[in-house]
């Protein structure tokens, strides 16, 4: 065990899959010489040479649809896009043709897309987004989002093994601010199953992401009510029965994420509660995401943007009052 | 770096010297009747009401496509389309499987799932497409990088049509696999119409094939009727990538000798263009090769169509028998498991 950075925690878990595993390989922006915009991949050229840390042309489509074809080829490649927002240009790939392949064609395509999502540093709209629930929503597409640096060294790991296209949202907020005891050796952390961060009993709050410090901030702020906080680490596939069973617990649930709020993944997870666990309930579920707009630039109107300690504070306030 | 026009080919020595002796230039006749076959019955099927949806052919494309797949090594891969069904049968896929498909059975290769020819055997080097084009570009580049990495003397062949050059993806993938040299052969399947589009409303140049030189490669436009002349340059082409030589632009000139699909009468081609363009049939062409340059007799011709009749009444029997799929494989295999990575090429 050591203490690592959550971006420290990424790239070793990547380093050992392709130490490991020959079929590994690297592809996108400026990965190699450059390490990569945030340094993921730093020293991984030297190691591995330039035909597993390829330097990729400014084509995000070719970059994941060639990671879907070298795939299928038998090789386990990860694509980096510079920023999660840069996934739009390679959206109609992943959706049209390697969410769908195995379903309608019996072939499986296992690769991952690394994606450095969020804001919280003024990176503006097209720097600062989480587009999870976008993909979330299709069929054939897995979404990790993990919070801590344990997580992400395990998921990482997961992500690479997959048979499946996943979608490996990693937040740039938590990069070299978040730090934590991280095992050494190799580990697998399983996609689907969430993890209670902090066990509570009064109102149970779902989230993932940079979210989990946000709501951790606002349950030590509360003091006198217990607040459960549901870590869910990978939001498709998602684990609806320990938020169920937290649900059932506390019988109260607040969801919150950084992305927003209409058609959020939080709507799902309402929807699922309300469907399934209305009978325990004691009050309405809530959610607490960003407004309907775009990631906004200037730091005054992103603070109002992304959900702040506070407004958890007053929702989970609100929740514990019924 | 021009792009180069290929010459027709002559003799048969010449044909010999790119490696084809008569038993396969009767094995390619015959691949072109199969193709054909399959589509017309396909259109039998369709007005009988059997085939859901729409249907697409590939007519006056039958020689284009044999003629590549034909060049391709059995470690070969490639992403045809919906004008390539010469491609499926010169790799081997039974007629029967693709009549299953066009009418949603159980049997189709995708069992129901995805309809006309958006179908591949991956077990044949094909990797099943899909209808946004030309989506399966930079996927054939990706079975490229991966021959690459592997340093294995393999080549993709990715297909697209002139109508797709059009789109991202084909400048993607063109930039990816030239900026890296990569093993690919890009196959332009120019049938002169994307849908109801000619093609000076589909880009600028006098050639697709001109673009190759913007990317790097060499560009080599054939007439698409000539399957020999097809077969030579693809030839040509996938050795040159498999040497390490790079990519190349292969564009196979024809026209699309029927609407985009059943629906369309195509009123919109002039007939004198049909006209002249059925006098380059590409059956008719290789026949009449056949019979001056190979020595194909009344006899052999028959029977090669005995034969491939046969084989047509016989897998639409078979296809018929083929079950619909059940309702409980709907959402079956959305995603994969690791067992279904054990296959021969995901290893």
């Amino acid at each position: 065990m050591a203490e690592k950075t959550y971006l420290q925690a990424i790239s070793d878990g990547l380093r050992l899959e392709m130490q490991r595993d020959k079929r590994v390989f690297v592809i996108g922006e400026d990965v190699g010489v450059y390490g990569g915009a945030f340094k993921v991949t730093l020293g991984f050229q030297e190691e591995f040479g330039p035909w597993r840390v390829i330097d990729a042309p400014l084509a995000e489509t070719a970059i994941v649809g060639a990671c879907t074809g070298a795939s299928i080829m038998g090789m386990r490649p990860v694509a980096e896009m510079q920023f999660a927002d840069f996934i739009s240009c390679a959206w109609d790939h992943l959706v049209t043709v390697a969410a769908k392949q195995r379903w309608r064609a019996g072939t499986p395509v296992p690769i991952t897309v690394r994606l450095p999502s969020g804001g919280g540093f003024s990176g503006g709209p097209f720097h600062s987004q989480n587009p999870e629930s976008s993909f979330a929503h299709i069929p054939g597409l897995k979404c990790v989002c993990p919070a801590t640096p344990e997580d992400a060294k395990g998921l990482i790991a997961a992500a690479i093994e997959d048979p499946n296209p996943v979608l490996f949202f990693e937040h740039k907020h938590l990069y070299r601010r978040i730090k934590g005891e991280v095992p050494d050796e190799r580990y697998v952390t399983p996609i689907g199953k969430a993890r209670i961060h902090q066990e509570g009993e009064d109102v149970t709050l779902v989230t993932w992401g940079a979210m989990v410090y946000t709501a951790e901030e606002a349950a030590k702020q509360l003091g006198d009510v217990s607040v459960e906080i549901v870590d869910l680490r990978t939001v498709m596939p998602w684990d609806k029965a320990a938020v169920l069973e937290s649900a059932r617990k506390t019988s109260k649930v607040l969801v919150l994420h950084e992305d927003t709020r209409t058609g959020g993944f939080g709507a799902e997870i309402a929807a699922t509660i309300a469907e399934e666990a209305f009978e325990e309930l004691d009050g309405p579920v809530k959610r607490i995401a960003a407004p309907d707009c775009p990631v906004p630039f200037s730091p005054t109107l992103e603070k109002a943007y992304i959900p702040q300690v506070e407004d958890v504070v007053k929702g989970l306030k609100e929740l514990a009052e019924y | 770096m021009a792009v180069r026009e290929a010459e027709p080919v002559g003799s048969l020595s010449e044909v010999k010297e790119a490696g084809l002796d008569r038993e396969d230039l009767l094995q390619i006749y015959r691949n072109l009747l199969i193709t054909r076959g399959v589509e017309e019955r396909g259109h039998i099927l369709y007005r009988q009401g059997k085939i859901p949806g729409s249907f697409y052919t590939g007519r006056g494309n039958e020689g284009a496509a044999v003629g590549v797949a034909t060049a391709m090594g059995p470690d070969d891969v490639g992403t045809p389309l919906h004008r390539d069904m010469g491609v499926h049968i010169t790799r081997g896929v039974e007629p029967w499987r693709v009549f299953a498909q066009y009418m949603g059975r159980a049997d189709g290769p995708t069992k129901g799932k995805d309809g006309n020819v958006h179908m591949a055997d991956s077990n044949l080097g094909l990797i099943a497409m899909v209808s946004h084009l030309p989506a399966m570009l930079p996927v054939a580049v990706g079975c490229a990088l991966a021959f690459r990495i592997r340093e294995e003397k393999r080549v993709a062949v990715g297909w697209f049509g002139e109508g797709a050059s059009a789109r991202g993806d084909t400048h993607e993938s063109m930039t990816l696999a030239g900026t890296r040299g990569l093993p690919v052969v890009f196959v332009c399947d120019n049938n002169q119409w994307a849908y109801s589009t000619p093609t000076h409303l589909e880009y600028a140049t006098e050639h697709v094939a001109d673009r190759a030189a913007a990317y790097g490669f060499d560009g080599v436009v054939v007439d698409g009727t000539d399957v020999l002349a097809v077969y030579r340059e693809a030839k040509r082409a996938i050795e040159k990538a498999r040497s390490g030589g790079g990519p190349t632009l292969l564009e196979c000139l024809t026209l699309r000798m029927e609407g985009h699909a059943v629906h369309d009468d195509a009123f919109y081609v002039p007939k004198p263009m049909f006209e002249e363009w059925a006098k380059a049939d590409p059956l008719e062409r290789f026949r009449g090769w056949l019979r001056e340059n190979a020595n194909m007799t009344d006899e052999d011709e028959e029977e090669i169509l005995a034969g491939v009749k046969k084989l047509m009444n016989d897998s639409l029997k078979r296809a018929e028998e083929s079950p619909l799929p059940d309702v409980s494989t709907l959402t079956e295999g959305v995603y994969a498991t690791p067992e279904d990575l054990d296959t021969p090429h995901h290893k």
